[in-house]
Order: C-alpha cells, then sequence, then structure tokens
C-alpha cells in the first residue's frame, strides 16, 4: 500500500489525518513541520506528500519547493492542505510544485476521495 | 467511511489553548507601529490553526470568529494595515472570548453568544475602520470562499444545470510540458473522468520529437477526450481543477448547438434537438422537466441528523493531562528495558539456585536496586514542568492591571525553563499572582512619584526561578517604594497584634505582613489589599512543605523569595530510631548529626533542655518524651545521637537513640488517611511493610522555642501509629 507523510504542526490535524489515512489502509508517517519532513523524506521514499501549510520552521510551499528539487521527489504527488481565503497561496504552492491542494475544513471522506485521485 | 472525530477532540482543545497562549504572549510582545514579523506570524499561525482545526472538527462559530481575527491579523502581517493599542487590545478581548468559548464547547456547554457577537463586532469594526486599501482586502478575503467558483462560473453552472440534457462533454487537454513535475498524471485525471460516464479519448503525438531528442520528464502529448453523460460541469472542471495554469483546456458541451442562452420553454418543447448524438445512452428528458421544488428542497431528516451528531456531545470531559517531552519517555521506556533484563537474569538464579550462585545473585539485586532508582528518577521527571506554566500568565496579567492603575511597567521573566513538579505548579499558581498584584499595586509607585524620586518612570518587577539544593526558589523582585518598617510596626500595633514597642528586627517587622489581618493599603482596591491575603500565601507556600521570606530596603524595592521542594510525593529522607520506632526526618533540614551523653545537656531552671553547639544553645527535644515511646532493652537511655535540624535560621536538636540511614521515601498523607498528627508530616511505608511517620520539622522547631509552660500536646503517640497499620 502506498506510504503517505502527513505533515502539519496542529497535532490535531495531524492524528485526524493519520487517522484516516490509515484507516484506509495507507501506510503513514507523521512530521510536525517542514523541516521535519525534509529529513524524513529523505530518509526513506514516500508515495505521496500531504502538508499544511502554514507551520513554523519551514512552511508547507518551501516543503514542496524544497522536495520537488530532489530527484525522488520530482513527479511524487505533493497536496497542500489550505485554507479557502488563500487562494494566492495556492498559486504559491503550485509555482513551487504542488500537485493539488485539499481545502479546509474538509472531513476525511474528501481527504480519502482527493488522495484516491493522486494515488489510486 | 465514518470517522468518529470526537476522538481528537481532546488534543484539539489542548492544541487551541496552547495556540491562544502563544497568541496573547504574542500580542503583548507587539509594538505598536512596528511590526516584527516572526511575532505577527506567530499569532497568525495560532488563529490560522485554530480556524482550520475547529472547521474540521465540527465547531463553526469557533471557526467564523477566528476567521475574522486571521484576516485582522492577515492584513497586519502583509503590512497593509498598522498595528495600533486598540486593535491589540481587541485582539486580547477576542482571545479571551475565544478560550471562554473553547471552554464552553470542551465543557459541552453552550457558548454564550452575545459575548462572542460583540467581540465579533469590536472586530469587525477594527477591520472595517482605518485604511482604505484595508477594506477592499477585506472583501477580497471573505469573497472567493472558492476561487474555482469566481463570478462567472456559478452563472454557467445553473444555466447547464437546467440543461442537463447535454449529456456529455468535448474536452481538449493540452498540458503543457512542465506539467509532470506538479505530480500531476494524465492517465489519473483520465481515469477519474472513465469514472463520470462513457468516455473515450484520442492522443495527438503530432508534437512528440524524435527519440533522440524525446524529454520522459516532458508531457508533449495533447489529448481529446469525450465523456458522455448527465455530467454536472463542475465535476469536469474539478479533475482539471489542479492542473489550471499548466496546461489548455477547452470543455465544450457535446451538443452541435450550444444553445446556451435558449429558454428553459425551449427545452421542453424541444428535447430531441438537444440531444443530437446518437451515443446518448439516457435522454432522461422527464428529470428535466422535473421542477425545481422537487429536487431543491433539503432533507430534513438530514437537517436533524447532523444536529445529533454534534461533536460538542460526545466530546472529551476535560481530563488533567501533561505535555512530556518524548525523550523522557524514552528514558523511561529505556529503564524497563534494563529492569526486565535484570529480572530474567534474577529469575534464571532462582530457578536452579545454589549457595554459590550467591554472589551473582547479589550482583543483580544490586542492579536492580539501581535500574530502580534511575527509573524512579525518570517516572519524577515525567512530572516535571517548566515553570514557565505559571509565569507565561503573567504578561498579561500585567499588562491589564498596569493600564488599569495607569503604571508603566516592566516585567521581566528569569528562568523559565526551570522545571518544578506539576503539583507544585498548580498550587503556587495563586500565591504568585498574589505576589505580583501586590507588588504592582502597592509595590510600584505612580509614574510621577517614581520621577520625583528621582527613579525611571517605568517600574521593573521581576520574576526569576532557579533550583537551589533540592528546592525550587522564585523570586519576585520589584523597584518599588519598599516595605517602610515604621508603618508596619505602627499598624500591626494598632490593630493589636503586636505591642508597640517590642524589638523587632527588620526581618521580624516584614513579616508582619504575614499575620492574619494586617493589610498595609491605605485604600482596598479591588487589586490587592482585602487584608486576608499574605497570610493566605504563606500558609498556602507552608503547606507545600516551602517557606516565604522577604527582603526590602524601604524606596528601593521588595524581594519575596519562595522556596519550594521540587517535589511532593517523595523525600529524600533520614531514618532515625527511637525506641522500637522509626522515625523520618527530611534530609534537607538536617545540618548535623552528633553522638552525645545525656550528661552533656544543660537544663536550665524554668527552661529547656538545651546543647551546647559550639558558641550557640540549641533547644533539645526528646523523642522518647515528646511521642511517648518507651526506650527498649537495646538502647541506653542515657546515650543517644543529637540530629541538628534548621528551619528557617533556627536550629533545633532532636534526641534520638540512633540513626539507622538515608533513605528516599514515598510521602503518604497522614491527613487523608488517618487524621491530622502534630509533629508530624506525613507517613511512609518501609521496606518491611511497617509504617513510619515522617517528622514534621517547621512544626518540631516551633515547638522546641517554645516558653516551657506551652504544652505540646503529644496526643499520637505510638499507639495511634500502630492503629494506623
Amino acid at each position: 500500500m502506498a506510504s503517505i507523510l502527513a505533515v502539519d504542526d496542529s497535532a490535531s490535524m495531524r492524528k485526524m489525518v493519520t487517522f484516516t489515512l490509515k484507516g484506509a489502509g495507507y501506510e503513514v508517517e507523521e512530521a510536525v513541520d517542514g523541516v521535519d519532513a525534509l529529513t524524513k523524506a529523505q530518509t526513506r521514499q514516500f508515495d505521496c506528500i500531504v502538508t499544511d501549510v502554514n507551520m513554523p520552521n519551514k512552511d508547507g510551499i518551501t516543503l514542496i519547493r524544497d522536495l520537488r528539487a530532489l530527484p525522488d521527489y520530482k513527479f511524487i504527488p505533493m497536496l497542500m492542505l489550505t485554507t479557502e481565503s488563500s487562494v494566492e497561496k495556492k498559486q504559491e504552492g503550485k509555482a513551487a510544485g504542488a500537485t493539488g491542494w485539499i481545502v479546509k475544513p474538509f472531513d476525511p471522506d474528501q481527504l480519502l476521495k482527493t488522495l484516491k485521485k493522486v494515488l489510486g | 467511511m465514518s470517522i468518529d472525530m470526537s476522538q481528537f477532540h481532546q488534543v484539539f482543545f489542548e492544541e487551541c489553548f496552547e495556540g491562544l497562549e502563544a497568541m496573547e504572549s504574542g500580542l503583548l510582545n507587539l509594538d505598536t507601529g512596528d511590526i516584527d514579523s516572526e511575532t505577527i506570524n506567530t499569532i497568525f499561525r495560532g488563529a490560522h490553526s485554530i480556524k482550520g482545526g475547529s472547521g474540521t472538527f465540527g465547531f463553526n462559530e469557533v471557526a467564523d470568529f477566528t476567521h475574522v481575527m486571521e484576516t485582522l491579523l492577515d492584513e497586519m502581517r502583509d503590512g497593509r494595515r498598522k498595528v495600533t493599542q486598540p486593535a491589540i487590545d481587541v485582539l486580547l478581548g477576542s482571545v479571551d472570548c475565544l478560550r471562554t468559548m473553547l471552554a464552553s464547547i470542551q465543557a459541552e456547554e453552550s457558548v454564550d453568544s452575545a459575548a462572542v457577537e460583540k467581540y465579533k463586532t469590536a472586530l469587525e469594526i477594527e477591520l472595517s475602520g482605518s485604511s482604505s486599501e484595508a477594506s477592499t482586502t477585506a472583501s477580497v478575503t471573505t469573497q472567493p470562499l472558492n476561487e474555482n467558483a469566481d463570478s462567472t462560473i456559478p452563472e454557467v453552472i445553473d444555466e447547464i444545470e437546467t440543461e442537463t440534457d447535454e449529456q456529455g462533454w468535448k474536452i481538449g487537454f493540452c498540458p503543457y510540458l512542465d506539467l509532470l513535475k506538479t505530480g500531476n498524471d494524465p492517465v489519473r485525471m483520465f481515469r477519474e473522468l472513465a469514472e463520470l460516464g462513457k468516455y473515450s479519448v484520442s492522443v495527438n503525438t503530432r508534437d512528440v520529437p524524435d527519440f533522440a531528442k524525446l524529454d520522459p520528464e516532458e508531457c508533449n502529448m495533447s489529448w481529446a477526450l469525450e465523456v458522455v453523460g448527465d455530467i454536472p460541469l463542475n465535476d469536469i472542471q474539478e479533475i482539471f481543477n489542479w492542473v489550471e495554469g499548466d496546461c489548455e483546456l477547452d470543455i465544450q458541451p457535446l451538443a452541435k448547438k450550444a444553445p446556451k442562452k435558449a429558454a428553459p420553454v425551449a427545452k421542453q418543447a424541444e428535447p430531441e434537438s438537444l440531444a443530437p448524438s446518437v451515443e446518448i445512452e439516457s435522454p432522461k428528458p422527464a428529470l428535466v422537466a422535473v421542477p425545481k421544488e422537487i429536487i431543491s428542497p433539503p432533507p430534513k431528516a438530514e437537517v436533524q441528523q447532523s444536529a445529533d451528531n454534534d461533536p460538542a456531545k460526545t466530546g472529551a470531559k476535560a481530563a488533567s493531562t501533561i505535555r512530556v517531552d518524548t525523550t523522557k519517555i524514552d528514558t523511561l521506556i529505556n529503564m524497563v528495558g534494563e529492569v526486565v533484563i535484570t529480572q530474567s537474569m534474577l529469575s534464571l538464579i532462582g530457578e536452579n539456585f545454589s549457595m554459590d550462585k550467591l554472589p551473582h545473585l547479589k550482583r543483580g539485586l544490586s542492579q536492580l536496586e539501581r535500574h530502580i532508582r534511575d527509573m524512579q528518577q525518570s517516572v519524577m521527571n515525567i512530572r516535571m514542568v517548566p515553570i514557565s506554566f505559571v509565569f507565561s500568565r503573567f504578561p498579561r496579567l500585567v499588562h491589564d492591571i498596569s493600564s488599569k492603575l495607569g503604571k508603566k511597567i516592566d516585567l521581566k521573566l528569569i528562568g523559565e525553563s526551570t522545571e518544578v513538579d506539576k503539583a507544585v505548579v498548580e498550587l503556587i499558581s495563586d500565591p504568585i499572582v498574589h505576589l505580583i498584584r501586590n507588588s504592582l499595586d502597592h509595590g510600584i509607585e505612580m509614574p510621577s512619584d517614581r520621577v520625583a524620586a528621582g527613579k525611571p518612570e517605568t517600574g521593573t518587577i521581576e520574576l526569576n526561578a532557579y533550583h537551589r539544593g533540592g528546592h525550587i526558589v522564585i523570586e519576585i523582585t520589584d523597584d518599588g517604594r519598599g516595605l517602610d518598617r515604621n508603618k508596619l510596626i505602627k499598624k500591626a500595633a494598632e490593630k493589636g497584634l503586636i505591642d508597640e514597642n517590642s524589638p523587632l528586627t527588620d526581618k521580624q517587622a516584614y513579616e508582619l505582613i504575614f499575620l492574619p489581618g494586617f493589610s498595609t493599603a491605605e485604600s482596598i482596591t479591588d487589586i490587592s489589599g482585602r487584608g486576608v491575603g499574605m497570610d493566605v500565601v504563606r500558609r498556602n507556600i507552608q503547606s507545600l512543605g516551602g517557606n516565604i521570606e522577604i527582603i526590602s530596603e524601604y524606596g528601593k524595592g521588595t524581594t519575596i523569595s519562595i522556596h519550594l521542594p521540587l517535589t511532593l510525593a517523595i523525600i529524600d529522607g533520614q531514618s532515625v530510631a527511637v525506641g522500637d520506632e522509626i522515625y523520618i526526618v527530611p534530609l534537607v533540614s538536617i545540618k548535623e548529626s552528633i553522638n552525645i551523653t545525656e550528661n552533656v545537656l544543660n537544663k536550665l531552671a524554668g527552661k529547656n533542655e538545651t546543647y551546647k553547639l559550639r558558641n550557640q544553645y540549641i533547644p533539645v527535644v526528646r523523642m522518647h518524651e515528646l511521642f511517648n515511646v518507651p526506650a527498649n532493652e537495646k538502647s541506653n537511655p542515657g546515650e543517644g545521637v543529637i540530629v541538628v535540624v534548621e528551619r528557617q535560621g533556627i536550629l533545633c536538636g532532636l534526641f534520638v537513640d540512633e540513626l539507622l540511614g538515608p533513605q528516599q521515601v514515598v510521602v503518604k498523607s497522614l491527613e487523608t488517611n488517618y487524621r491530622r498528627v502534630q509533629g508530624v508530616s506525613g507517613a511512609t511505608i518501609l521496606g518491611d511493610g511497617s509504617v513510619a511517620l515522617i517528622l514534621d520539622i517547621p512544626g518540631l522547631v516551633r515547638f522546641s522555642n517554645r516558653k516551657p509552660s506551652t504544652s505540646f500536646k503529644p496526643q499520637e503517640s505510638r499507639n495511634d501509629s500502630r492503629s494506623y497499620h
């Protein structure tokens, strides 16, 4: 089953995402911010990255840009969790190489549906 | 797949309260006019996370409220809005409001919507006020809730929906070369399309270069797709949502005529003309004709259900939790591993024991002892939390009170990372609040008075925490007016608490403020000075096994220091024998122990027995007499050990039979299990299962310095302690 790296500085969101994805049979690892995620992504290969945008240390968009620069993550789907109000963020995220986004608030079903879209 | 979201609520609430704290301290640190981007980012992130989480977990009122805060903060962050004091005040108020809101939700109570509305309005006023650019951006940020459904699209959808007999879409999809580099894959998109209806695809490979020139990372193909079926445009658009801007996309209805502007009337009349293709599987003209009302009414049952699923209902009750650094847990787990290894080693020895294995057994046991001691330390460590848990709320307190009093105060926090037992943290919080209020109200002078006294206009209050020995010391220092010795004595005399002419040292004079019923405030304010304060503070601190001291210089300032044990659960003790009984003396209070014979004790007329310790006579308490323990045959009543204990600089000797050895003891409360006993602060259970009483050193020191006539009622003698077994 596909492995997913879930990045969010909010423990509750992270838990929710992890729980949902694990429940659907995905293998999930958590990271608390962009720096943590980048380290984890380099120790092993993930099939998909799901990241929050607003995070301390390294935000989600920088994370995506950094990951895209790695050969192993050139074509890996990367989704950002974003709020509806940040239109520019979406554009910024796309420019950084994000595959797509999930608009907050979302429910577990939406999350799974979106992931299915990139992982199948 | 349905997931019970309530399981995440507890974490969410904790996170929110943490976030609110961070926001609050950030707001307090924010200098008006000058924007520190990191600080404001932290505040913004706090609001942002709460908004995101509350939306996801279904607390919409919280999400709505934080949305307004977030918008305001976003503008401040981008520099579109000036940071003004009123704005900060409104935001601080909103933080409070949010905290109350979350607390109510957590407690499954209804939210005080009037208060929420009040702050929301205040925020909105703040938002709509000030700079003109701000107002435009405000409307921008609130409007495009879904940027794809921008103004033109909803209309289109409307029209399409009334023309569902379009029966399909023709899509021209021509990705730019870099499409693949965003992780999007046309194959996956086509697969999604296939799920919507019957679809066909044809690929155009005209632009694919020669194999030699081919870059496999580029997308050189384009596609023409057709999806047939009763599919809303929105669904198609959603699939291509993410690649917008990375491709040329052309979505056209399959219909040969594109009768977009055709009136609904016409549509009913000639449905055939709108369904041109032979591929059509289900024209469903009947459905088209169905009047809107039948489709549109939202099923009431569903609404009802969502109300039933109110997440607050299942929300967890506020449990007392503690956040622990994971390294602490890891250490503990390591430790447990060691213990398990040692245990299995021991059981191996025990399985087939012979005397020659005795050294092994001993070694194993001493190893086990070491591991368990380490483990105990690690477990205690888990309960240790940084004192910042208490300190973090003071900047707000000082901010609020000083602005109320019209004083200028700079609060300095030092040693916030000093760790202390969680139980201690919870209990000292209130006393410290009281002391800070006192400093603010009585200590620091009004700015004009300060200037007149040649001091800087802004007063300073310093909170300092550090470890010393087995204690944590918390100092509250202000550079205010200090305590007036004469005024204190006069006041105490007026109240009949002391005799006006009694000779008091400075220290004793300052300690007058700890007497019940003593208050020096000329007028009682709502901040402090109801005269019930300081004695309660001292009592609370003493009940924690700590003490409180005052150092003050008139005109210069006051320092109040609180000494507290690091933990309340385990103490280092010295066990001493008195007849057949064993008592525990807390190790921290022991200065020294001396072997003596009875005849070195001096019995002075009208006074108690004393012992001459170097140049000082110290009172002696005979433990046999105090606790009414008969001598046993082993002990020689004329010989024994003087254990010199100290309490706030006052010494006293405890005359016991012998010292047995130091040991860590787990303190059990006598009061909860039995009742309060004078001279005893608690009890513990020894290795052999018997109970030993822990001596109350402050009580004993006070008792030893009594006037001889005072009777200390040793009513709880060994018989009682036995009955406790």
